[in-house]
Formats: C-alpha cells, structure tokens, sequence
C-alpha cells in the first residue's frame, strides 16, 4: 500500500470537503466534517480496501492521515 | 403482609443475559422484590458477580449461549415452571449500510432475535410458563430514533417487536401476557463500548436528552418488575417507551 492511494481512500469518505485539504500531515479530528459517520466510514473503507479490521479505540490513538496510513501498514503482512 | 400490588413474592423469573447491565439490574431488583430468578449468560463469573449483589434466596445460574440450540434446549430443560421471562440478552454493533457484511448481521439476528425467538419456542413447547405468566422484551428505541450505524441493530430490536406483539395474540388464551420495553440510551458496558465505537462524547449526548441523562440500568428493572407483577394484568402487546424524554434522539 502506499500513502498517495491511502490519502485518495481516506478524502473520498467526505463530502464537503475538498480533496486538496487532505494531505499527509492533515489532522483529521480538526476537520468540519469529522463526525462519527465519517470517523466510521473510514474504518469501513480501511476494512474493505485493506483488509485490516481496526477497531475505534486503535483509531483513535492516531491524528493525523500519515500516523493512520502508518497503523495500517503496521498490521499488513 | 404489606399491600403491595407490585411485588414479585412467590414468582420464579427467567432472567437472560444476566451477567450484566440490564439483565443484572433487573436481575436484582426481581429478588429484592421476592422472586426467585433464574439467571442466564455465557459468562459463569459475571452470572456469579451478578448473583452476589441479588437478595438472598433459592436463585440458581444455568449457563448458556443462546445463538446455540443445543444449548437453548438444554436451559429450558433444566427450567422449573416459571411465573416470568425476561428476553434480555442481546448485543450491538453499529456498521454502515454501504459497509453492511453478511457474517457480522448474522450474528447480530441470532444473538437478537432467532436466539429469544428459538428460546420462547422451547418455553411454550415444553410448557414451561405457568398460566397468567409474564414475557418481557427487553427491545429498544432503536428503530424509531435512527442514529448513525445502527441500521442492523434497529432492524433485529424491530424483528423482535413485531414477534412480541404476534405472540401476545398467540399466548392470551393461556392468560400469558407478553410486552416490550424500549429503552433510549442506559449507560451499560455496551453504551461506553458503543460510544467507542462512535467516537462520540456521551456525556455530552445525554445533556439533549429532557431529563439530562441517560438510563440508569435501574429504571428499567423497575419498569420491567412492573411487567413481571400482577398490579399489569391487563397489559399484553404493549410496547413501552422509557427515554428521559428523549424521544427523537439516541444518541
């Protein structure tokens, strides 16, 4: 798996917000459109693309896209 | 004796899932107001905690997992002839609708509704509920208040309702009496898990809620010892809200 793809993955969850906010670095907490549809929207599509199943609470330990992307490959083989 | 249209003296009540939260609590307040309770769950130690905390009295603990019929069958089995039911055992797990997976609302129908469905069936066949004994389901305002997630878990508490108001008709000519208690959010191991999974704060969901917090596992037991006693002989296929007033919102 490699960042770009991931980062693609992760703004095509949202809606409302543009996609040239998302980047390595963004702090997706902060984002207007964080709620816990979206926050649950990503587990799904982090499930579906990757095969990884992260519950909640691992999520959580992450803010930014990067330290995400970072968790998942962690649990890849 | 003291009048006491409410008291549960000389009743047996079969109490599923009640290794905690709810099913604990209405576990407890059935002995504190006479019964004898019959506990069930997966979890002999939790079962045990909760038989701990219950008034003294002849209770016993079968173990069993109701998405299992060998099981089921074994546990009713096992049953005295019983005054009272209280089809509490459930779980939750939230999932998106675009995200919906086969397996995972399998589990979540068995453990909600084909486990206390194949459970009753058993009861009724080997005529395990005395006439004029009380079922309770313990349901949820879950299919009237969506919240985010919660498509699956909704869908198995609405199966569960529409089949409670059928085997009301079915059981009355027993003077059975069957009814439906659904809870808005009671803070339980499964609320603070499932705030989790939502990354929602909780505290701060319960302040919409008029009476500014969520359930108590006690003010469910209580409407459930209500149900169990004779002072609701004239309630059957009742479904009955207990929300703090929040009627529109779960979470």
């Amino acid at each position: 798996m490699d960042i770009k793809g991931f980062i693609e993955n992760f703004s095509a969850q949202f809606e409302d917000t543009d996609a040239s906010v998302f980047n390595a670095e963004t702090k997706f907490r902060e984002l207007d459109e964080w709620s816990s549809l979206t926050a649950l929207s990503i587990l799904a599509m982090i499930d579906e693309e990757y095969d990884i199943q992260l519950s909640p609470a691992e999520m959580r330990t992450t803010n930014t896209i990067q330290e995400l992307f970072d968790l998942v490959s962690s649990k890849e083989e | 004796m003291e009048y006491n249209p409410f008291a549960l003296q000389g009743k047996t009540i079969l109490v599923t899932g009640a290794s905690s939260g709810i099913g604990r609590s209405i576990a407890i307040e059935c002995s504190r107001m006479g019964a004898v309770v019959y506990l069930t769950g997966r979890n002999i130690v939790s079962l045990q905690e909760t038989l701990s905390l219950m008034k003294e009295g002849p209770h016993q603990i079968i173990t069993a997992d109701l998405t299992d019929e060998a099981s089921i069958s074994n546990l009713v089995d096992k049953l005295p002839l019983l005054n009272g039911v209280v089809q509490n055992a459930g779980m939750l797990e939230r999932m998106l609708c675009k995200a919906a997976k086969a397996e995972k609302i399998e589990k979540l129908m068995k453990t909600n509704f084909e486990g206390p469905v194949l459970l009753q069936k058993l009861l009724l066949k080997k005529n395990k509920i005395e006439k004029s004994g009380s079922v309770v389901f313990v349901a949820s305002r879950a299919p009237f208040a969506p919240s985010i997630g919660n498509a699956f878990y909704s869908a198995t508490k609405g199966a569960i309702l529409g089949y409670a108001k059928t085997l009301a008709l079915e059981v009355a000519p027993k003077q059975i009496r069957v009814n439906s208690i659904c809870p808005a959010m009671v803070w339980t191991e499964l609320a603070k898990k499932d705030a989790e999974q939502m990354s929602t704060n909780y505290e701060e969901a319960e302040q919409k809620y008029p009476l500014k917090r969520f359930g108590k596992p006690e003010d469910v037991a209580y409407l459930a010892v209500y149900l169990l006693s004779d002072a609701s002989s004239w309630m059957t296929g009742s479904q009955i809200d207990i929300t703090g007033g929040g009627e529109l919102t779960l979470v």
